[in-house]
């Protein structure tokens, strides 16, 4: 049937209340006798605390409740429950929450914070990955083989750093190398970083006096926050609501849950009154989770002819002081280690590793751009020594239909070859020498990525049709600028046959909104969407009962126009969803049926559980996305410094839904990638955030704007939505390896280590051989 | 010390009695509730906080209450007639240059600064107007597109 809604670029639907200024937030939310919090951080990166004396504090007038760990000894945890809401007896890194007061006034609040003396006794801190894997290392967490974890699916080594290893074992690494021409090694660097969303993290709690706690998060997951808040603190989920309205960037850093347990521990001692904390900027960049470091070192063995038959890889992810959430992206990163590329035979162990730095978190791409800022300037280094093309070696190497990636599962609806000639094509890398600029020049580099969540990760929706005839989708994903309420309009709308104006769309509430499981993994066009699909094909179904009754005709035979119900020829009567909408009116003056509403869920079908000792498995994750970017840069070899002209990007979403929106999205995370690539690193001294401001830590600004040349490929997905496949987070994942091997083909230098910093290039330059 | 100070807001006249370190952004978001500007970094550093002094575009989040006596503030909330998005606002929506929203309200703020100077903008001006606002979301790209559409709206463009 013809599409009329998806597929079509409608504005967003949130824009004209963001444009006026209208949209709220949550530091947007003012509440009668609100209390203002604010949290004592540790100083220390690794120190035994022996008392913490709040008693000066609790005494200040204006001063409602202080907590801390003394207070509080609830824990939070997503994949491995490790993370206290205040310190308990230690302290693992410089920001950690210590105590909290919340007062009358933030100005009081944070004077009774001074009043707060806590008595510490230092501990050697783990600063870095060499230190936290030494023998006899300190450890971060001694208690790691007492915390409660999903058992067979994340592995932590007892009495070590390492909170999970996960391992890869395909065909046989060692016949592979040996069938190689030859074998090149090499070691890649990606520091931790900030999501930087501009809006801070913020939380809003109120305890009534029957015990109910409401909580108003600026968070990704509402349904994720209410489940870890429900088991931190021993509550049954339904006396629990999170109200989650419009969220102003995420990016990872709001998945998962974050401060709500301390506006929630603080909610509960002072009912009932409410609370509310929002993070300065300092506080974001020190004290919510970053993106983890990666130390990867790939060893690859190929033929003369540019094919890859085995690799080895060793993942040493930095995965700070907390890995609750963290472990999983080393899980992601071992499943996904071969990249878009058809390797036989494999061998990779991906370790999260503690340490007293900042904790490691979920970052659009979920490891991913750090797991191909190795891999594609690897298979670009091979390129090299072969004299061979970028471009050609990676045709050559790409999965296609048949082929199986890390975990031998077999793939297919697999569009790459598309994705890498579109990008090559739109930035025009098969230009011929001679119309290169010197110290000009251009690089490809690919990706893949699947949704890596728990195979029950389940969304649902609801759809009531109102008595004028439009209707209301009820969900509980997160509005975070991804234009998800506009796509799930859309679904809705084809559907029922209705135009869009007919549709509105609620940010979530989980008393109301029925249960999604995280707004994450790029997950929710394809997840959420099969929910709002089946939803409104339950509604229509039970619209085009009742007006089948009322036109005289059976219900296939009919069809919705514009709300419009009528036979498909055509001929006969009409009626309409609005008058339908609170059930059919007989000539008799009695009534049948009632008011309409659609439910719909999803689970995707079949995932399946890694082997332990192999990671072989036939379906790890829901599905694939592809795609491609490629970078045309300039060097100044005076300065070091690297202007990214041009930038070209081709994904394989199945179905655009939203051809404005997809642009946005693909842009979008180009220039987080460029930002990524070039600028950002969080600079620790002694585990201590020396860059806590836009000053100091530098995101890109419209003046580093590139050409950008944007393409779909379309290679629709067996259960996405009209075919549709995620794609959010993959837009930024093979910018920084494409500039990277931009800058190699411009100067013959390679940077290994994130960011690209002037100095870095200019001291390649100057090394290399003349 | 306490100050009384009188200004106005979107054209409203407005009287106060301010303390001597609070910011214009406090006077916007806490006593007059327009919450519309949004504090991103409370340094000077994002723009998300830009409004409209006697036409400058400035971060409100560095100005003191007791500096805008007898000057004329902009917000966003200033920006539409009624209910009606002004051209600005309209190509902001119409050609994606929003995304999560956080950055919009500043965006705009020092866009109208530049339209109201400049009505024929390069895009080298667009860049150089927005230079000083962070977006973490959009890439800039559709916002520099948006300004450039209500600069010159279709029918000069066609
Ligand atoms: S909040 Fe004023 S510049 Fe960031
Ligand atoms: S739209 Fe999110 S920061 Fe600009």
């Amino acid at each position: 049937m013809e599409k009329t809604v998806v597929g079509k670029s409608y504005p967003r639907l949130d824009g004209p209340a963001k444009a006026l200024g209208a949209a709220k937030y949550v530091a947007d939310l003012k509440m009668p006798n609100m209390l203002y919090v604010k949290v004592l951080r540790s100083p220390h990166p690794h120190a035994r605390i022996v008392r913490i004396d709040s008693s000066k504090a609790a005494a200040l007038p204006g001063v409602r409740a202080v907590l801390s760990g003394q207070d509080c000894q609830a824990m939070l945890g997503l994949y491995l429950i490790d993370r206290p809401i205040f310190a308990i007896d230690k302290v693992r890194f410089v920001g950690e929450p210590v105590a909290a007061v919340a007062a009358t006034s933030l100005r009081l609040a944070a004077q009774a914070l001074a009043l707060i003396a806590v008595e510490y006794e230092l501990l050697p801190p783990v600063l870095d990955l060499a230190t936290a894997l030494a023998k006899d290392a300190p450890l971060v967490h001694e208690k790691l083989h007492e915390y409660a974890h999903i058992h067979n699916v994340f592995f932590p080594v007892p009495h070590t750093n390492i909170s999970n290893h996960s391992k890869i074992r395909k065909g046989d690494v060692n016949l592979g190398f040996s069938q190689s021409d030859y074998v090149y090694e090499a070691t890649y660097r990606v520091p931790q970083m900030q999501h930087v969303p501009i809006e801070a993290h913020g939380a809003v709690a109120q305890m009534d006096m029957t015990g109910k706690v409401t909580i108003w998060s600026g968070c990704q997951s509402p349904n994720a926050v209410r489940k870890l808040a429900a088991v931190a603190f021993n509550l049954p989920e339904g006396r629990i609501r999170v109200i989650t309205p419009q969220v102003g960037g995420g990016f990872g850093g709001k998945a998962g849950i974050g401060i709500e347990g301390m506006v929630m521990a603080l909610a509960m001692r002072v009912a009932p009154y409410p609370v509310r904390l929002i993070l300065e900027r300092e506080e974001v960049f020190c004290g919510t989770a970053v993106r983890q470091g990666l130390q990867a070192t790939i060893k690859t063995g190929y033929t003369k002819e540019g094919r890859l038959l085995a690799q080895e890889a060793d993942l040493i992810w930095d995965g700070g002081a907390y890995t609750e959430y963290g472990v999983n992206i080393v899980r992601a990163a071992a499943y996904s280690s071969a990249g878009p590329y058809d390797i036989a035979h494999l061998k990779t162990d991906s370790y999260c590793v503690y340490t007293n730095t900042p904790v490691g978190g979920p970052f659009r791409g979920f490891g991913m751009g750090e797991l191909h800022w190795a891999l594609e300037q690897q298979i670009d280094a091979i390129a090299a020594k072969l004299g061979m093309d970028p471009v050609a070696i990676r045709l050559q190497n790409a999965v296609c239909d048949g082929s199986t990636n890390a975990t031998g599962e077999v793939l297919v609806g697999v569009g790459l070859s598309k994705c890498i000639e579109g990008a090559a094509r739109l930035i025009g890398m098969d230009a011929t020498p001679s119309e290169r600029k010197p110290n000009h020049g251009k690089g490809l580099a690919c990706m893949v990525k699947g949704p890596s969540t728990p195979g029950t990760a389940a969304s649902s929706a609801f759809i009531k049709i109102n008595e004028d005839g439009s209707i209301n989708v009820t969900i509980s994903s997160a509005e975070i600028g991804q234009g998800m309420q506009t796509v799930m309009a859309q679904i809705a709308a084809e559907e029922l046959g209705l135009s869009m104006e007919m549709v509105h769309i609620n940010t979530p509430d989980t008393d109301y909104s029925p249960y999604e499981w995280q707004t994450v993994a790029s997950r929710i066009t394809y997840s959420t969407g099969n929910a709002v699909q089946r939803a409104a094909r339950e509604a229509r179904g039970k619209l085009l009962a009742m007006a089948s009754e009322k036109l005289e005709s059976p219900p296939e035979s009919l069809t919705i126009v514009r709300g419009v119900i009528t036979r498909r020829d055509g001929i006969g009567p009409a009626t309409s969803i609005k008058e339908l909408a609170l059930g059919l009116s007989l000539p008799t003056g009695a009534g049948r049926g009632g008011p309409v509403m659609g439910t719909g869920y999803f689970i995707p079908d079949g995932i399946h559980g890694m082997d332990p000792e192999t990671g072989q498995t036939p379906k790890v994750t829901s599905h694939w996305t592809f795609g491609a970017q490629a970078a045309e840069v300039a060097v100044d070899i005076e300065t070091g410094k690297v202007n990214v002209l041009r930038v070209s990007a081709v994904y394989d979403t199945g179905f655009v839904l939203n051809p404005l929106l997809a642009l946005g999205q693909v842009e979008g995370g180009i220039m987080q990638g460029l930002s990524v690539a070039l600028y950002e690193e969080l600079q620790l001294s002694q585990g201590q955030v020396k860059n806590q401001s836009f000053v100091d830590y530098k995101i890109a600004t419209a003046a580093e704007l590139p050409e950008m040349l944007v393409g779909f490929v379309e290679t629709p997905l067996d259960d996405g939505p009209y075919g549709a496949r995620g794609f959010g987070e993959h837009t930024m994942v093979p910018t920084a390896p494409a500039i990277a091997n931009a800058i190699f083909n411009a100067v013959g230098v390679r940077i290994v280590d994130l960011p690209i910093t002037p100095e870095k290039v200019l001291a390649a330059l100057r090394a290399k051989p003349k | 010390m306490q100050r009384k100070i009188a200004f106005t807001v979107n054209q409203q006249q407005v009287e106060m009695v301010v303390d001597p370190f609070e910011r214009l952004i406090d006077v916007l978001r806490e006593r007059l509730d327009l919450t519309g500007t949004k504090e991103g970094c409370g340094g000077g550093e994002c723009g998300a906080c830009t409004v409209l002094l006697d036409g400058e575009s400035v971060n409100s989040c560095l100005v003191l209450a007791v500096e805008i006596d007898g000057k004329a503030v902009r917000t966003v909330e200033g920006l539409s007639h009624y209910l009606e998005l002004d051209e600005l606002q309209q190509a902001f929506v119409n050609e994606g240059a929003i995304q999560c929203g956080f950055c919009t309200p500043g965006m705009l703020m020092s866009a109208r600064a530049l339209l109201d100077k400049n009505s024929e903008p390069t895009v080298a001006d667009i860049r150089e107007a927005i230079s000083g606002n962070l977006c973490r979301c959009t890439g800039y790209e559709r916002i520099v597109v948006a300004v450039s559409k209500a600069a010159r709206p279709a029918s000069a463009l066609t």
